[in-house]
């Protein structure tokens, strides 16, 4: 009996090591990519972004036919699951050259699959209330003038600038530091921080300065008016130390698998052609976040009613 | 015939490095010295002594004099420093691990001051432990534990939880945990001191009786002289670690060997301890004795009535031989001083 | 009895600690010594401080130690597909792991509904009695009600396998721990590093190791949890009788008989206390591993985070209290449920805030009888199966509190914002803003001098050595002025913890009524996922340090009630009669008699709240706390920062080290605990 549990399991182990080790990507389920099965998206937790996975999801799987998995992470993850295999797309990225250099370049495990069509807007905001009520304040020369207004328990007697959450690109010190601005930046550290307090801005008519972004679903809900800060020029922002311009508009992107898009399937056909506006994603996200619709709901609403900006997606053919 | 236990210049020293201490002038020191000089501790210092088959062996002291130490050391559940113990003519200290356990698990068994029983199992099992760790089959140790229960008058018991039993019952079923191995010699370190005084002596009538019954060699170890005296056939008396007397509890509070065991025996009753061969004087020169004589191992206070309404000395004999005489004069002090030596 | 005569120690381990032999009076002297001591180490500290504050110069963004981290980093990634370490080592962790968690899950999916909800009712019944029993069933239903029954049932998966895993390779290590004192000595700064460094420092390369999803949870989670498996379990086997041990040798038995049949079955109330805490513990984490695409009611909570939906996300978090506390109510009930309970066995202990006792029920359900419990087992295991093949579904009418909750919430964050403004200005000038400004403006190499000054006094040379060792080392790691603006909010919320703490935990040990009140709260504070009330406090107290403070009192003081409340409890009721006797008010009972004799649970109390501010420092840093919370969180989120991010997560276990070890003191130094 011993004898015979002991040749057992040694020759499990030889199975096991025979075949040299098992690599990382052993053991778990992974459907070839492109072949009529899986779609693996990421889905990383901002909102907009679910708006994007939501409509793609739902023509990959009512009108090419796949399954979607979609998994919830956030997008340094998202890049580390081209590598293993996990990861067929990312609807959204914002910029990341660092990323885009390690898993592009240097592994060649991702490539680019285009813009998605919406811009992203990075920059310092007020609650309108106060561009009302101070004009001049949405110049950034004026800022140092109103110092006084944003200083908070955690400013240390200067004016406070609320960052933005880690995830996201800033240059806000540097900016801060180069403009000669009497301000400290606090770090959020989470995007529901900054919308808590935007929202609490508008609501008890409490001045805020913060960093900022569209498309987001909060433009739906309430107003903010963008600081003007010294216009973007090509380079400005090369060092980040010295960065004194504002931030540029960025061109959101798709990112794909290397395998998946060289399996040229029509869903990666689909994710290529996949492209909208901040409008069409911000009505969807408002479907999401304020009219508490389910993504699949939200999706099918919008793509019944904007047959007109899908139909290019689908792939010739399919 | 050799003695059942025969313990030969036992030390136990605790603390750092404790082979330096024996056998070095280190080992003369008094206890409090030795460990500020050292930071070991001798619990147990150059003890000998034997003891014979059937015997109930007592080994008295005060607190950290040292008992517990010298009773684990026996069976090695504390590892001797130096001396030589043999159990049954066989030499306990060169025993592998293997064969002391087989003494442990069938020649020596102990009851101890806090029960030691496990509270997860039942009365029964608690008793039938000993037997399980042997292999033996559930339904023939529970039979014997039985019968050891019956023994010790805890019969309807065995499904209770030892929680649910009383000081004293609780001791019982340690008494039966021991007896159910049926071991050649008991080792008892204080089995009674956590009890009160009435059951306490229930339980020493109980020990006196099973000793009848079963004949087993004891060794008993107490803080209690008046349990050593009805208890013990001799006693050994221990202060920081030394024996400073082994005698019988007559030679003890006859003749205490020291201040110490003197302080110790100094409220005993002694005409309740001492017998004649105590008091007993040599007759005068021509004179007359009563016709009866008393034997010399009569018991003081059982003598007084014969030899205080006796208008003569009375003769003292061992068997036939005359050893001495006894009379009033000589009876009154044993009677009313506990303190005065008396002169053997 | 003479001074002279105190007998010397003997240490648990069998160390003599011999007893100075000093007379009363030069032991006075010492006392007095001992004051002037601490006088002219404080004038020291002081004046040393006014000679050489710095202006606090700002942590830089690249110390060697992240270049170490990230290069470290760097080479797990290259490495993964060809060193052998991952080959055979992590990879076919993942591959055991991913079994155990598809085993568990076709289990509990294979009951269906109605099979599992009755299953729960039957486990709760046999462990735990018929009163749990209820409790279990109308907790399963719950999450049917709250329409969240799916991802309950997922998240119960990934607890179940983490907890698992936890018992299988916690409870031998606890034992080893337990009987080989290097092992122990070992373990203990590994088991700090595990228990306090936050995931959020290493959950990034963890699925590079380990893949997204289910076996890198479970990982994650396990890390996290097993400590309080191990610790309560060592602590249940140094505890179990020597005198029974010694009795049970001295029959004879080998040593793994003595394992077997007497320290395992002497341990087992205390192991299986160890699982409860697992239990609670891993529930805490399964919520962050969401993160890693983690199935069941993270994904819920983090989504309505997303959407700053507090009221969505309160429904989630009330599955997992009602999870917490059905699981919570089997394990307690089951540790009571033994033949026989020494009472050593409840007292509170190091490792776990939530010992319950409660001797009633487990005399009856005893007197039920052996024989008879497996025939109600055998009953429910039918009912069980014959439920889980009727085709009941979860479509159950759907409860949701969202609106209510979101309602009352808005309500709130409108009208109470001035007064909760007003009441962070205090707090952050009156007591944050100087602390922290003395501690940063301390040069490093002082405070290191002063840790180890007082630590010296307080808790003994070894325990300052390391001490000061731990604040070097944070000096070392490039995060000095970081970790003194954490350390500052971390102080200040320890305060206020064991402030509030120790009032509600005198009530409740004085008022019954109180305790039965206070303890719901107490179980909904110590499970609800703090992403839940992240954004209420969001809302009224800003992004800011104190709302970090908030998170961390609502995290940290249900223990800390609890110890007090078990401490006073154990005070025992003859010394609390002869007060009464000798006519103390109550007041004076409490201050005179119940307060110091149960120094224990407070100091334990103490520690505990210690542990668990710290857990909440990352919190902090998703907060507007910033600091060494902030560097863990940007470490997650970006690459490069990763190296930063871990060497902040290193300072925050060493901080725990520090303030564990200065604190330690208390334990020994004086008196029994
Ligand atoms: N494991 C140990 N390590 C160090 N010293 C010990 C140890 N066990 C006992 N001692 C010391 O040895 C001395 C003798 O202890 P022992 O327990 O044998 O005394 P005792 O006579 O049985 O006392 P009591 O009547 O209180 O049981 C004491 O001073 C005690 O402190
Ligand atoms: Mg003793």
């Amino acid at each position: 009996m011993m004898r015979l549990r002991t040749v057992a399991s040694a020759a499990l182990i030889l199975s096991l090591t025979a075949c040299g080790g098992a690599t990382s990507g052993a053991g778990e389920s992974t459907p070839s990519a492109g072949a009529k099965g899986t779609v693996k998206l990421a889905v990383n937790p901002w909102v907009g972004y679910e708006s994007d996975a939501a409509v793609v999801g739902y023509l990959l799987e009512k009108k090419l036919g796949y399954t979607v998995e979609k998994k919830e992470l956030k997008e340094e993850i998202s890049w580390q699951g081209f590598e293993t295999g996990e990861v067929d797309a990312i609807l959204e990225n914002w910029g990341h050259a660092d990323l885009k250099k390690t898993y592009i370049e240097q592994k060649k495990v991702a490539v680019e699959a285009g813009s998605t069509g919406n811009t992203g807007v990075i920059g310092w905001y007020v609650p309108q209330w106060m561009a009302d009520q101070y004009p001049d304040i949405t110049d950034y020369k004026n800022l140092n003038k109103y110092a006084g207004l944003f200083k908070t328990s955690e400013s240390k007697g200067k004016g406070q600038l609320l960052g933005g959450d880690p995830s996201y690109v800033t240059n806000d010190v540097a900016l801060i530091n180069n403009l000669k601005l009497d301000y400290t930046v606090v770090f959020s550290g989470s995007e529901a921080a900054i919308i808590k307090a935007a929202q609490q801005a508008g609501a008890q008519k409490k001045p805020l300065l913060f960093y900022f972004y569209e498309p987001q679903w909060l433009f739906a809900q309430e107003k903010f008016a963008r600081i003007k800060l010294p216009p973007y020029t090509a380079g400005c922002d090369a060092d980040p130390k010295k960065v004194a311009c504002d931030y540029p508009d960025y061109d959101l992107d798709k990112i794909v698998s290397k395998k998946f898009a060289d399996a040229n399937s029509t869903a990666y056909q689909l994710i290529k052609n996949f492209k909208w506006t901040n409008d069409d994603q911000n009505l969807v996200s408002d479907y999401l976040t304020n009219q508490g619709m389910s993504a699949d709901q939200a999706a099918e609403k919008w793509v019944n009613e904007h047959e007109a900006t899908w139909k290019p997606w689908i792939p010739a053919g399919s | 015939m050799t003695s059942t236990i025969t313990v030969e210049h036992l030390w136990k020293v605790f603390g750092p490095k404790p082979e330096r201490v024996v056998g070095t002038e280190l080992a003369d020191l008094p206890r409090a010295e030795l460990r500020a000089r050292t930071g070991c501790l001798a619990a147990v210092r150059d003890v000998s002594f034997a003891v014979e088959a059937g015997e109930v062996f007592v080994v008295m002291g005060l607190s950290g004099s040292g008992k517990s130490t010298l009773v684990r050391c026996l069976t090695r559940l504390i590892e001797p420093t130096s001396g030589e113990i043999s159990i049954d003519g066989e030499a306990v200290r060169a025993m592998n691990a293997r064969r002391l356990r087989d003494l442990r698990r069938h020649r020596v068994a102990m009851v101890f001051q806090h029960f030691g029983l496990l509270p997860h199992r039942s009365v029964l099992d608690n008793v039938a432990y000993g037997l399980e760790i042997q292999g033996l089959g559930r339904a023939e140790r529970h039979r014997r534990a039985g019968e050891m229960l019956t023994l010790v008058g805890l019969d309807g018991h065995e499904n209770q939880y030892p929680e649910q039993l009383s000081g004293g019952m609780q001791q019982r079923v340690g008494l039966a945990r021991a007896l159910a191995i049926d071991p050649a010699v008991l080792l008892f370190d204080e089995p009674f001191s956590a009890l009160d005084p009435l059951i306490r002596r229930d339980m020493q009538t109980e020990v006196r009786r099973l000793h009848a019954e079963v004949g087993k060699t004891l060794v008993f170890i107490t803080h209690d002289l008046a349990e050593a005296l009805t208890l013990g056939d001799r006693i050994a008396v221990l202060r920081d670690g030394d024996v400073v007397q082994i005698g019988t509890p007559e030679d003890l509070v006859g003749a205490p060997a020291d201040d110490y065991v003197a302080d110790f025996v100094r409220d005993v009753p002694r005409s309740d301890v001492l017998t004649l061969r105590w008091i007993m004087r040599d007759p005068l020169d021509g004179e007359t004795c009563e016709d009866q004589p008393l034997p010399a191992t009569t018991v003081i206070r059982d003598a007084v009535p014969r030899i205080l309404r006796a208008k003569l000395p009375v003769q003292v004999v061992d068997g036939d031989r005359p050893v001495g005489v006894v009379d009033a004069d000589r009876l009154l002090p044993a009677l009313i001083s506990h303190h005065r030596q008396v002169p053997a | 009895m003479t001074a002279t005569a105190t007998p010397p120690t003997i240490q648990p381990d069998g160390r003599v600690v011999a007893v100075a032999g000093e007379g009363a009076a030069p032991w006075r002297r010492g006392l007095t010594r001992r004051r002037v001591l601490w006088v002219v180490l404080i004038a020291a500290t002081v004046g040393a401080y006014l000679g050489f504050r710095t202006g606090g110069a700002a942590d830089s963004d690249d110390a060697a130690a992240f270049r170490f981290f990230t290069d470290v980093r760097n080479w797990v990634d290259e490495n993964r597909d060809t060193s052998p370490l991952f080959l055979y080592g992590f990879n076919y962790l993942r591959l055991g792991v991913r079994l155990l968690v598809d085993a568990v899950q076709a289990g509990l999916y294979g009951l269906g509904f109605a099979g599992l909800v009755a299953a729960a009712g039957a486990v709760a019944l046999v462990l735990a009695g018929w009163r749990t029993a209820l409790v279990a069933v109308g907790g399963f239903l719950a999450f049917g009600f709250l329409g969240l029954w799916a991802e309950s049932v997922d998240t119960l998966v990934l607890t179940t396998s983490a907890v698992l895993l936890a018992v299988v390779i916690g409870v031998p290590i606890g034992v080893l721990a337990a009987r080989v004192n290097w092992v122990s000595a070992i373990l203990r700064p590994v088991l700090d590093v595990m228990q306090i460094m936050p995931t959020f420092a290493y959950l990034a390369p963890m699925t590079l190791l380990f893949l997204i999803g289910e076996p890198a949870a479970v990982i994650a989670t396990l890390i996290y949890a097993v400590p309080a498996t191990i610790r309560i379990t060592e602590l249940g086997i140094r505890e179990v009788s020597p005198t029974t041990v010694e009795a049970a040798t001295a029959l004879g038995s080998t040593s793994r008989q003595l394992l077997t049949k007497v320290r395992l079955p002497m341990a087992r109330p205390t192991i299986v206390l160890a699982v409860n805490q697992t239990i609670m513990m891993a529930l805490s984490m399964v919520v962050i591993t969401a993160l890693i695409d983690a199935p069941g009611l993270g994904q819920n909570i983090i989504r309505a985070l997303e959407r700053v939906n507090v009221g969505a996300a309160f429904d989630a978090g009330l599955a997992i209290v009602i999870m917490a506390v059905v699981l919570d109510r089997i394990t307690t009930g089951a540790a009571r449920r033994r033949p026989a309970a020494p009472a050593r066995h409840q007292r509170p202990t190091a490792a776990n805030g939530v010992e319950r006792v409660g001797a009633g029920r487990r005399d009856r359900w005893r007197a039920a009888g052996g024989r008879n419990r497996w025939a109600v087992a055998a009953g429910t295991l039918v009912v069980v199966v014959v439920l889980a093949v009727l085709p009941i579904s979860e479509d159950l009418p759907h409860f949701s509190f969202a609106v209510p909750v979101n309602e009352l919430t808005g309500w709130i964050e409108l009208h109470w914002y001035d007064g909760t403004e007003w009441v962070k200005n205090v707090v952050s000038a009156g007591l944050l803003d100087p602390l922290e400004g003395v501690l940063t403006s301390t040069p490093w190499w002082l405070f290191v001098l002063v840790v180890a000054g007082f630590g010296t006094m307080a808790s003994g040379v070894r325990a300052a050595v390391i001490a000061a060792l731990a604040a070097a080392g944070i000096a070392g790691l490039g995060l000095w002025q970081h970790a003194m603006q954490t350390l500052a909010t971390v102080l200040v919320t320890i305060v206020l913890t064991m402030a509030v703490g120790i009032v509600l935990g005198v009530w409740s040990a004085r008022h019954d009524w109180f305790a039965a009140g206070l303890r719901p709260v107490l179980d909904a504070a110590q499970t609800m996922p703090s992403f839940v009330y992240l954004l209420p406090a969001l809302a009224l107290f800003g992004a800011s340090r104190f709302t970090a403070i908030v998170a961390g009192f609502v995290y940290a003081f249900p223990p800390v009630v609890r110890l007090v409340d078990r401490g006073l409890r154990d005070v025992p009721a003859a010394v609390v009669e002869a007060a009464v006797s000798a006519g103390s008010t109550p007041r004076q009972l409490l201050w005179k008699v119940q307060l110091p004799m149960a120094r224990g649970g407070l100091l334990l109390a103490a520690n505990q709240g210690i542990v668990m501010v710290l857990a909440m420092v990352v919190l902090g840093g998703l907060v507007g706390a910033g600091a060494l919370g902030y560097d863990v969180v940007a470490g997650f989120s970006q690459r490069e920062d990763f190296g930063k991010g871990l060497a902040a997560g290193f300072a925050i276990v060493l901080l725990g080290i520090l303030l564990d070890r200065l604190t330690q003191g208390f334990h020994h130094a004086k008196g029994p605990r």
